[in-house]
C-alpha cells in the first residue's frame, strides 16, 4: 500500500498525518517531513496514524530520528495506531520513547 | 548537496540488467550499507567464478544475477558495490563456480545459490516452524540489517564474573507454555515481559541457548510410534553465525528480529542482568558429504571444514562436520563474529559449545597453543567479555582443568557437577572432592582462581534438577531412538520410586534433595549456574536429551512456581543469600591461613566435632566455615558462615566452631525443616541458642555468625586468639 504524509505546525505543535505503509521505500518521505517541521522547533510532535497499516524497521528508525532531530525534550504522540503498529512498537521497545494515545490532546 | 555526492567512489561505473554497480571494497566482508547502495564482499580461495544473486524478498526467482568482473577480485576476495537497492526488500546470495573434487576438498556446485557467511540476517525461517518451500532454489537467504539501533547509554555491564548467578535458558521454552501469561510467547519479546520475574528470582545473568539462525526443520521427523513431530529444537546447528534466529522474534515475520533482540538486551542491562550467548562454532548445519549445501560448503569447503585426507568430514562434533576453526580465515571469521555480537548487540559473555574443538589443528590434533583461543583471549574488543568453554568435544578430548585459558577463559566445571551429584545421592569417598568443589576447585584451577569454574549441577544437557531425584534411569522414548540416545551416567537417584508418585515421604525427600543441591551450588566459590525451571522443580519426565521437542517436555510450566513454592522460595533465598555475602564470592583461592590475624583461617573444615573433619572413605558429612574478614579475599567484611552437609541417611550431632567473643550463630537455612522454616531472610535469621546442632539426614544447614545486632557487619579484627591454623584438605 502506498504511503502518504502531510504535515503542519500550529502553535509549536507539529502534526504529521501518515497513511499506508511506512518502510524503506517511504521512510525518506517521512524523514523529509520531520526535517521540514524541525525548522520551526516544535515543542511536541503528533503523529496521526489511524490509516497507517504497516511500519517496518526503517519506519521505526524515523521515530528515533525524530527524537534525535527534535531533541529528547520534545514529546512524541502517536494517535490511534492500529494494533499491529502498537505490537511493533512494543516488541522493539520504541513504545517507551513515545506516547500512544487515542486522541490528541489526550 | 549531500556529502556523499562529493565522493567519486560511490558512483556506478557498470550496469547489468538495469542494475548499476561498481568495484567494491574488499573489507569488511559481508554486505555493508553505503550511500545509495550496498557493498558486497566475499572470500573464496578456490572459486573460478562468482556472481551476486539478488532477490526481491520472498520471490522465487532472482531479479538479477551480476557476475563479478575479474577485475573486481583482489586476491581471493570478490567485492562489488551495487546501487539503488531496497535495503529492506533485498535478499542476496552468491553463486560460485569451481572444481567439484571431493578428494581434494572442493565441492563447488554452481547450481546452488549460497548464503553469505557474514550475512547479518537470514530469511527462510522467518516464523518458527513456518512450513518451508522445499523446492525453493535459495532456502536460506542473506539479508541486510540496520546497524543504527538506539542504545542510548547502554553498553555491556562488565560485572565481575564472581558476582554473577547465571540462569541458563532456552528462548522459546521460557515463555511458550500457556501458563507463562506473556503476550509474545516463545520469543525475545516474551523474555522481556518476564524480566520482573528474573529480578525477583535474583539472577544476574541469562545464558541463552543458541540464538544464531538455525533450521528447526533440520533432521525433522515424526516419532515412529507416537507420530509426534521431532525437530531441531535446541538449535545446536548453526546456519549463520552473525544472524539472530528470526523464529525467536515475534517481529521476525516483519524482519525486525535484530531490533527485538537488541531491545531485550538493552532492557536486561537496565535491570542489571548480563546476557551470555551459547555459541556453536564447532560445526554447521551443512552436515557431512550427504548434507545440504547452504553456504560454507559451496563457497570454500576446504577452508571452512576439517577434512580427512580422503576429503570426507572429520566429525569431532558428533553432528557430521567440524568447523576448521584454526584455519586463519575461519579464525578471523569467528573473531569478527564475536566482535560483532559484543559491539553491535552488547553481549556480555559467550559460552562456547564443545570448545575443545576450537583447540584442534586443521588435521584434528589437539594444539598446545591454539591460535584461535589465544586470539579471543587477547582481543581488544572482547577484552571485558566473559569467555566460557565447554571444555570437551565428541571426539574424546576432555579438557576440564586443562583448557588453554590464557588468563581469560573460564570453563563449565563438569567435575563439580559429577562430584556433587554423586555426593548428593550418598556415594562414599567424596568429602575430599566436595571440599574442593565448595572452594572453587583449586585442584583443577590452582593458578586460575575460583572464577575459572562455572559451577553447575544441571544444564540443558541431561536431567533437570527435579528429575535428578526422581529417576534412576533416563526415559527418552519420546525421542524416537528406542531410548538409546542421551547419557547413561547421570549419577541420579530417584529417592525410592522411579518417576511420579503420591508418596509424601518420597516427594518431601526430593524437594529436600533439590534444596540441598541448590544450597551447595550457591555457597560454593566460583560462578553458579542454574538451569531454567530448576528453581520451581521443572520436570522432563525423566528425559535427559530433549533436543527435539517443541512441547511441554521443554516448555517451562509456570504453574510449578505455585505447586513447588517451597523450592522456588528456597532458591530465591539462596540467590539472595549469596548476593548478601561477599565471602562466598572470592576471586582468588583460599589460603587456609590466618593471614589477617583474626584467629581463624579464611576457610576451615569441620566434622561432627569442630575442627575435625572426617576425610575417611565412609564419611558423608562435611562442614566448612568462612571467616567474613576474608570476604573478597580480604578486601571486604562479612559475617562468618558455617555450612554443614550431611548426605548420610542418619541424623548427625554437630558441635559448632566457637565464634569470636560476643558473636552468635544464626540459622539462615536448614533443608531438613519443612517449608516455612527451611530458611530465613537475610538479616532476619533466628539466633541459635545452643553451640550444638542436630543436623537431619540428607540435609544442609547454613549458619551465619555475627554480633547480635543483625545489621552490623563483622567488625575489623577483634583478635582474641592469635593462632595460625592450617587446615588440610584431602585431594
Amino acid at each position: 500500500m502506498s504511503f502518504s504524509i502531510t504535515s503542519e505546525v500550529t502553535d509549536g505543535i507539529a502534526k504529521l498525518t501518515l497513511a499506508g505503509s511506512l518502510d524503506s521505500s517511504s521512510a525518506s518521505q517521512m524523514q523529509a517531513e520531520i526535517q521540514k517541521v524541525a525548522e520551526q522547533a516544535p515543542t511536541e510532535l503528533v503523529l496521526y496514524t489511524k490509516e497507517l497499516s504497516f511500519m517496518s524497521s526503517a519506519g521505526l528508525r524515523m521515530l528515533v530520528f525524530a527524537k534525535q532531530k527534535l531533541g529528547t525534550a520534545v514529546q512524541i504522540y502517536i494517535v490511534e495506531p492500529q494494533a499491529q503498529i502498537v505490537d511493533t512498537l512494543q516488541m522493539t521497545g520504541i513504545i517507551h520513547s513515545v506516547h500512544v494515545v487515542d486522541t490528541y490532546p489526550a | 548537496m549531500a556529502e556523499y555526492d562529493l565522493r567519486i567512489d560511490y558512483y556506478p561505473t557498470h550496469e547489468h540488467q538495469g542494475i548499476k554497480y561498481r568495484r567494491g571494497r574488499v573489507l569488511p566482508f559481508g554486505a555493508t550499507m553505503v550511500p545509495n547502495g550496498v557493498n558486497f564482499s566475499v572470500y573464496s580461495s578456490a572459486a573460478r567464478e562468482c556472481s551476486l544473486v539478488l532477490f526481491e524478498k520472498g520471490e522465487d526467482q532472482p531479479f538479477a544475477e551480476i557476475p563479478f568482473p575479474e577485475e573486481f577480485r583482489i586476491g581471493n576476495v570478490y567485492s562489488m558495490m551495487v546501487f539503488d537497492l531496497d535495503f529492506e526488500r533485498l535478499e542476496y546470495g552468491y553463486r560460485m563456480d569451481g572444481p567439484f573434487e571431493p578428494a581434494q576438498g572442493h565441492r563447488f556446485d554452481k547450481t546452488k545459490i549460497l548464503s553469505d557467511p557474514y550475512a547479518k540476517a537470514m530469511g527462510g525461517r522467518d516464523v518458527w516452524m513456518g512450513p518451508p518451500n522445499w523446492d525453493n532454489i535459495y532456502p536460506f537467504r542473506s539479508r541486510l540489517v540496520f546497524e543504527d539501533f538506539d542504545w542510548e547509554d547502554d553498553r555491556p555491564l562488565e560485572r565481575p564474573i564472581e558476582d554473577l548467578v547465571v540462569y541458563e535458558m532456552h528462548v522459546r521454552s521460557f515463555t511458550m507454555h500457556p501458563s507463562s501469561g506473556t503476550k509474545h510467547k516463545g520469543s525475545f519479546a516474551g523474555i522481556r515481559e518476564k524480566i520482573p520475574y528474573l529480578k525477583e528470582l535474583g539472577v544476574s545473568c541469562v545464558e541463552l541457548l543458541p540464538i544464531y539462525e538455525f533450521d528447526e526443520w533440520e533432521h525433522s521427523k515424526a516419532h515412529p510410534e507416537t507420530g509426534d513431530m521431532l525437530i531441531n529444537y535446541w538449535g545446536y546447528s548453526t546456519v549463520n553465525f552473525f544472524s539472530p534466529k528470526s523464529g525467536y522474534a515475534s517481529s521476525g515475520r516483519f524482519g525486525m528480529q535484530v531490533d527485538e533482540l537488541k531491545t531485550l538486551i538493552k532492557d536486561l542491562h537496565s535491570n542489571n542482568i548480563e546476557v551470555f550467548l551459547d555459541v556453536v562454532f564447532n560445526h554447521t548445519a551443512e552436515g557431512d558429504h550427504r548434507g545440504p549445501t547452504i553456504s560454507f560448503k559451496g563457497i570454500d569447503n576446504k577452508t571452512y571444514y576439517m577434512l580427512t585426507p580422503e576429503g570426507y568430514y572429520f566429525n569431532f562434533s558428533g553432528t557430521g562436520n567440524t568447523l576448521n576453526c584454526n584455519n586463519p580465515i575461519v579464525r578471523n571469521m569467528v573473531l569478527d563474529c564475536l566482535r560483532y555480537w559484543a559491539s553491535e548487540y552488547h553481549i556480555d559473555g559467550f559460552r562456547f559449545d564443545l570448545a575443545a574443538i576450537l583447540g584442534r589443528a586443521q588435521n584434528g590434533a589437539p594444539l598446545n597453543n591454539p591460535p584461535l583461543l589465544e586470539s579471543l583471549a587477547a582481543d581488544p574488543i572482547l577484552a571485558k567479555c566473559k569467555l566460557i568453554a565447554e571444555a570437551w568435544d565428541a571426539g574424546g578430548l576432555y579438557q576440564v582443568g586443562s583448557f588453554p585459558a590464557y588468563g581469560r577463559w573460564a570453563e563449565w566445571n563438569g567435575k563439580f557437577r559429577d562430584g556433587i551429584r554423586k555426593y548428593l545421592k550418598g556415594d562414599t569417598g567424596l568429602v575430599g572432592e566436595i571440599a574442593q568443589c565448595v572452594q572453587g576447585s583449586p585442584w583443577l584451577y590452582p593458578t586460575r582462581g575460583t572464577t575459572a569454574g562455572i559451577n553447575f549441577i544441571t544444564c540443558h544437557d541431561g536431567f533437570t534438577l527435579y528429575d535428578l531425584f526422581a529417576y534412576n534411569e533416563k526415559h527418552n522414548h519420546a525421542n524416537g531412538e528406542d531410548n538409546n540416545d542421551g547419557a547413561n551416567d547421570n549419577e541420579s537417584w530417584n529417592c525410592g520410586y522411579e518417576g511420579e508418585t503420591d508418596d509424601a515421604y518420597i516427594n518431601a525427600l526430593r524437594h529436600k534433595q533439590i534444596k540441598n543441591a541448590l544450597a551447595i551450588l550457591l555457597v560454593s566459590q566460583g560462578v553458579p549456574m542454574i538451569l531454567m525451571g530448576d528453581e520451581m522443580g521443572r520436570t522432563q519426565s525423566g528425559n535427559n536429551n530433549t533436543y527435539c521437542h517443541d512441547s511441554a517436555i521443554n516448555w517451562l510450566d509456570w504453574g510449578l512456581q505455585q505447586k513447588n513454592a517451597d523450592v522456588y522460595d528456597f532458591t530465591k533465598h539462596m540467590v539472595a543469600f549469596r548476593k548478601a555475602h561477599p565471602v562466598l564470592r572470592n576471586r582468588n583461592h583460599f589460603s587456609h591461613t590466618d593471614y589477617k590475624n583474626t584467629g581463624y583461617p579464611d576457610i576451615s573444615f569441620h566434622g561432627t566435632s569442630a575442627w575435625n573433619p572426617d576425610w575417611s572413605e565412609d564419611s558423608r558429612l562435611l562442614a566448612f566455615m568462612l571467616d567474613g574478614h576474608y570476604a573478597k579475599n580480604g578486601d571486604d567484611y562479612d559475617d562468618y558462615i558455617y555450612v554443614a552437609m550431611n548426605m548420610h541417611w542418619d541424623t548427625a550431632y554437630l558441635q559448632l566452631p566457637q565464634l569470636p567473643e560476643g558473636m552468635h550463630w544464626y540459622v539462615s537455612a536448614n533443608t531438613d525443616m519443612p517449608a516455612g522454616s527451611d530458611f530465613y531472610p537475610v538479616n532476619n535469621e533466628p539466633e541459635l541458642q545452643d553451640q550444638n546442632f542436630i543436623l537431619g539426614s540428607r540435609a544442609v544447614i547454613i549458619l551465619v555468625g555475627r554480633l547480635p545486632v543483625a545489621a552490623e557487619p563483622a567488625a575489623a579484627p577483634k583478635v582474641k586468639k592469635t593462632r595460625t591454623v592450617k587446615t588440610k584438605t584431602k585431594n
